[in-house]
């Protein structure tokens, strides 16, 4: 093989290689290396004692962003189903009006929600005006919890309705040949054949979910820490910014091995069915 | 389809519409009021409109978002091509591992870890001001690569190689064959990694929260410094402006995909695929 030609292939990943070991692999040296040390570089181990102060902030962070995926599941399986099923003009439309708060910053929906829920916002004027009395609906966990699951539901919603889309409609019609009843159809048929968008969808809304710190900060109202929040304290101060690390590579951890366990798990069902 | 099933989508977007209806309807409220309208106005345009801080984030943001765009597209389409041309393949698995990371961990993680690295260089040459508008700008390509490396990719593997080797047979170099033959056959995978760089770039605000200069601000840490004081219109009146824009951008790009591919290629479920990365 001529030298010259082999070269001028590979060569031209060589600037992608540099930058992605100093902003990528470095980086995250650098994580690594601030949660094992003090402010000034000695090897220590507080750091990740200090995470025990942190772990109702922990356990809260995570069991919220749960809570929240699993409704935008509930709430977005059936929609993307049935948008599956609706004709091809409107639904070109309904995708775009659902992808639409996608395009939309996360601030500006996150916003959107405060004007809604706020103590002096439109639903509180709303029962004032009916003479209900007034909600403080800001500031409560159901509130952050509502926030995210508004803030990431189209996520859930489009990796389902692209796998539902691609299932092959003559399956679905053999099966109920066969005799199954719809309820059947849907969980022996299109439920497994719709895995690979659950699990993009699930993990779209929770790893965003797991790291928030704007929505728990205006929907929370400042009153509870979500582990976001925990980290984007820490990173204020120069002194603590060894915790803020140690926070962050923990969650890192989490969510890159929850992804990684999630995809094998998708792997081996892509695989079953191939075979 | 039944009327059940209608009522349920109709829900369902009503839901997911009603923040963003309201607020732009109370842009245009005439007091500062968030929560009842007291009359129709365009006071809060006004109001943002005279402030120099809107016109400077805008500016910011759309250099920020070109620069970011434009470089990232060119490494990675560069790396895309090389990526295919490595033939071991624990070092390609792992280029494109150590790649696909800043996609996969949180937004909250890639910014502090950039602001460690860059924070702890400034320190070691002595600068005064760590962050600015050049490691913002490293961060936003750093995202980006990413996802123009993964619009790229598919298109180089779907290459037919024997067209690049007739090419090279009828007396083309290496390097001219990949300008006359594989650009043009990738180049849709370029254009779609491009424009989703862009939208990447204008919408992200974890990572340059972390990364910016003080003196850089991008309508995004805009609205965060806004909402930090109390709920004022005016923040409404950019948000709705914003809303629009991205509303332009969303049906401009899809009727331009929908004229490129013909109409069996751009289904719904192939629109939805393409967006949901972003």
């Amino acid at each position: 093989m001529n030298k010259n030609k082999f070269l001028s292939g590979k060569v031209a990943a060589y600037p992608h290689v540099v930058w992605s070991v100093l902003f990528i692999v470095f980086p995250l040296i650098f994580v690594i290396y601030f949660a094992f040390t003090t402010p000034g570089g000695a090897f220590t181990l507080e750091n990740i004692y200090a995470l025990g102060d942190h772990k109702e902030t922990f356990v809260l962070s995570v069991s919220l962003s749960l809570i929240a995926t699993f409704f935008c599941f509930i709430v977005g399986y059936p929609l993307a189903y049935l948008l599956a099923q609706v004709e091809p003009k409107k639904q070109r439309i309904l995708i775009m009006l659902l992808m639409l708060p996608m395009w939309t910053n996360l601030l500006i929906r996150t916003y959107s929600m405060m004007a809604l829920m706020d103590d002096a916002g439109i639903i509180n004027s709303l029962l004032k005006a009916l003479n209900l009395g007034t909600v403080r609906m800001i500031g409560t966990k159901a509130a952050v919890v509502f926030g995210m699951a508004y803030d990431f539901f189209p996520y859930m919603v489009l990796p389902i309705f692209t796998s539902i889309s691609k299932i092959d409609k003559r399956v679905i019609e053999a099966a109920a040949d066969l005799g199954s009843n719809p309820l059947r159809v849907m969980t022996k048929v299109v439920l497994p054949l719709s895995a690979s968008g659950i699990i993009s969808g699930i993990t779209m809304v929770f790893v965003p979910s797991i790291s928030t710190f704007y929505i728990s900060q205006k929907l929370g109202g400042g009153t509870f820490d979500l582990l976001g929040d925990a980290i984007e304290r820490q990173f204020q101060n120069v002194n603590t910014y060894n915790v803020g690390a140690a926070i962050s590579l923990v969650m890192m951890i989490l969510v890159l091995t929850s992804l990684w366990v999630m995809n094998r798990f998708t792997d081996s069902e892509e695989r079953e069915v191939r075979e | 389809m039944k009327p059940l099933s209608k009522l349920y989508i109709f829900l369902v977007f009503l839901i997911l519409y009603i923040p963003i209806l309201v607020l732009i309807l109370f842009s245009f409220n005439s007091t500062g009021n968030t929560g009842s309208m007291t009359g129709l106005s365009l006071y809060w345009y006004r109001e943002l409109f005279s402030s120099p801080h809107t016109f400077n984030a805008l500016k910011n943001t759309l250099i920020l978002a070109l620069s970011a765009s434009v470089i990232s597209t060119l490494v990675g389409t560069a790396a895309a091509v090389g990526i295919g041309k490595i033939k071991t393949g624990v070092i390609k698995n792992g280029i494109l591992s150590v790649t696909n990371v800043p996609m996969m961990n949180p937004d909250i993680v890639t910014g502090i870890s950039m602001m460690l690295l860059f924070v702890l260089v400034g320190t070691l040459l002595g600068a005064e001001e760590k962050l600015s508008f050049w490691t913002i700008l490293i961060a936003h390509i750093t995202f980006c690569l990413p996802y123009v490396i993964l619009s790229v990719r598919p298109r180089v593997l779907g290459l037919n190689r024997s067209l690049s080797e007739a090419a090279m047979d009828l007396g083309c170099t290496p390097l001219k064959s990949f300008f006359r033959v594989e650009l043009p056959a990738i180049m849709p995978g370029i254009a779609s990694g491009f424009i989703m760089a862009f939208t990447l770039s204008l919408d992200d605000f974890v990572i340059s929260y972390f990364t910016t200069g003080n003196d850089f601000q991008t309508l995004p840490l805009l609205i965060y410094s806004m909402t930090k004081k109390e709920v004022t219109p005016d923040i409404y009146a950019l948000s709705s402006l914003m809303i629009g824009a991205v509303l332009i951008l969303l049906i401009l790009s899809n009727v331009v995909e929908s004229k490129g591919k013909g109409k069996t290629e751009n289904t719904p479920a192939k629109m939805a695929e393409r967006n949901g990365l972003v």
